[in-house]
């Protein structure tokens, strides 16, 4: 048996990911087609790769169906309830940095803060007779910010994309999302509350904690973690 | 000791005959409810707490997290008055941080809606189930929101931050950091100092739902409450120590009686908790050793608003409450479609009662 890594199967989540295991003397490779998601693993034996989509990586870490995976730590704590007791971080692979943030219209002069929104919030719905829109696919995370914050009187709005649109749409009042550069917000007229970063995210290796090992596959693991460490 | 989900279901029905005995109407509302009401009344924390589901026709539903809700839809849509009704059934609650919480349980509970006494009634519930409790090693804890929110009601300060106060009133830490803004403890931050000067200025276009008009009301409500007088520090220390007091009854009521001096907004809710205190004693209930905590009852759902209880295991402090209930009142308005009246509940956990009973 063998060692399953869990990788992106695209993009340049996976090229980089591809970049820095090479760096340390694992080359990981696609086989086959460009349209199939087989890979091979050199400079180590025992270890077989997996590319799955990004999303799909927390739900085979925590089943233990993957030993290792790369991933986002926002992907990993909004996915897995009690993420710290089925996975591990072992490596931050300083790419893929992304915040999770709270932004409302930049023209909104009389928002900057949590308190701001909540208070804007509750005046909003007396006076729309419904409650602010937020709109985001990171429901949990940000559902569990706003509460420990004290907003009350919004709703979330499920955004599985292009959600920076969702305001001049007027779908929703305010979003939620991943931005790298904030270079999509503004361009959105849209602006970050001042303590409204959620989470700050980039791309990790994870360790499951549930995945099954037989002590060839452990002295495996342990070599491999040698040489990317 | 577990029990089985018969032996469970067997001593739901024992305490419903109890609440039978009393005259309850037996309800059985559906477990689908409409997914609206339920987050019009809590907001989005709803769907932390409850498992929603969805068809192409109803659109959201959740399956239901309690039963005073539909109880009391039914009751103020077609009940006759006075009511009493019970009901023993499944809720559903979605867990995300306990495995080890159970996400559907069965409940056992009994609902009183009646004008005459509610003093009488809130004894009455507390009562009943404190004797269907007897002989497991649980303590009961009580306390009183309407006591809390008549304070909040006789602040000397503007009704805007009073509004604010009772918004944030089962939201302990968000209500703290509202009273210590309202009363100069903290700092304006300053972006809103920026603002109230005059000094934030914007050439983003305005998009969205959310008006300029909308934007100027919030800049102007801010500029007055800018210019409104602090919440002074003695008022403020009042606060605290009402929320300081946890207290067999008889101390609590004196230091009740003493906070109502100084803050003779709350003299109405005190001399409730002690007409109640009365009619406890009525009905059996040692009041010398019963427990009166003023801040109980502010992080649970947000509908009680007047007593609140709760029953806990001695030994076994990772278990949720066994029994729990209270007064409201405003619930049955907001549900009442111009109708109100007095309510009072409360829910055991039979399921619970059973595994306490097996290892005592």
């Amino acid at each position: 048996m063998t060692i399953r890594l869990g990788v992106p199967s695209k993009g340049r989540l996976m090229e980089k990911t591809f970049e820095w295991f090479a760096a340390r003397g694992i080359t990981l490779q696609r086989t086959g087609s460009d349209r199939e998601y087989a890979g091979a693993v050199g400079g180590i034996e025992g270890v077989s790769l997996m590319l799955l989509s990004a999303g799909e990586i927390p739900r085979e870490l925590a089943a233990g169906r993957i030993h290792l995976g790369v991933t986002g730590t926002d992907l990993i704590e909004e996915k897995l309830a009690l993420w710290d007791q089925l996975v591990l971080p072992v490596e931050e692979l300083q790419f893929g940095h992304a915040d999770l943030i709270v932004a409302v219209p930049a023209a909104w002069r009389d928002v900057d803060t949590l308190d701001d929104l909540d208070a804007a919030a509750a005046a909003f719905r007396a006076r729309h007779g419904f409650r602010l829109r937020i709109a985001t696919k990171y429901h949990r995370l940000v559902r569990e910010f706003l509460r420990s914050a004290g907003v009350a009187d919004y709703a979330l709005v499920d955004s599985q994309g292009a959600t920076e649109g969702t305001v001049k749409n007027e779908t929703a009042e305010a979003i939620a999302d991943i931005t790298s550069s904030g270079e999509t917000l503004r361009a959105n007229h849209l602006k970050i509350l001042s303590d409204g970063l959620i989470l700050k995210s980039q791309a990790t290796l994870w360790r499951s904690r549930t995945a099954e090992m037989n002590d060839t596959e452990r002295t495996t693991l342990a070599a491999l973690l040698g040489k990317l460490s | 000791m577990i029990p089985t989900r018969s032996e469970t279901l067997a001593k739901a029905a024992s305490l419903r005959a109890v609440f039978e005995a009393q005259g309850a109407v037996v309800v059985e509302p559906p477990i689908l409810q409409p997914a609206e009401t339920l987050l019009d009344l809590y907001g989005e924390d709803i769907r932390a707490r409850a498992y929603v589901t969805s068809d192409a026709m109803r659109g959201e539903q959740m399956l239901r997290p309690d039963y005073t809700v539909p109880v009391v839809q039914m009751h103020m849509a077609h009940g006759a008055e006075p009511a009493r009704y019970t009901y023993a059934g499944e809720v559903f609650r979605r867990q995300e941080r306990d495995p080890a919480r159970a996400n559907e349980f069965i409940q056992v509970g009994y609902e009183v809606f009646d004008r005459t006494d509610p003093a009488a009634a809130d004894a009455e519930v507390f009562a009943l189930i404190s004797q269907a409790l007897s002989g497991l090693l649980v303590k009961p804890v009580t306390g009183d929101i309407g006591v809390l929110m008549a304070a909040v009601e006789g602040l000397e300060t503007t009704q805007k931050r009073k509004d604010a106060l009772m918004r944030h009133i089962w939201r302990p830490r968000r209500f703290r950091a509202l009273l210590d803004r309202f009363s100069g403890k903290t700092a304006v931050p300053a972006s809103r100092a920026a603002l109230l000067a005059g000094n934030v200025h914007t050439a983003a276009p305005l998009i969205g739902l959310r008006s300029a008009q909308e934007i100027e009301d919030r800049i102007e409500a801010l500029r007055a409450d800018a210019a409104a007088p602090a919440i002074s520090g003695e008022q403020v220390s009042l606060i605290a120590a009402l929320l300081d007091i946890r207290e067999v009854m008889p101390n609590a009521l004196s230091r009740l009686h003493d906070l109502a001096v100084d803050l003779p907004a709350i003299s109405g809710a005190v001399d409730r908790v002690a007409a109640r205190s009365d009619a406890l004693v009525a009905r059996g209930i040692d009041t010398a050793t019963l427990v009166f905590d003023a801040g109980y009852g502010r992080v649970s759902m947000e509908y009680y608003d007047g007593f609140v209880f709760g029953f806990r295991a001695d030994a076994r402090p990772d278990l949720p409450a066994v029994a729990s209930g209270g007064r409201y009142d405003a619930l049955t308005r907001r549900l009442g479609q111009g109708g109100e009246i007095p309510a009072v509940g409360g829910v055991m956990r039979p399921g619970l009662m059973l595994e306490l009973e097996g290892v005592q």
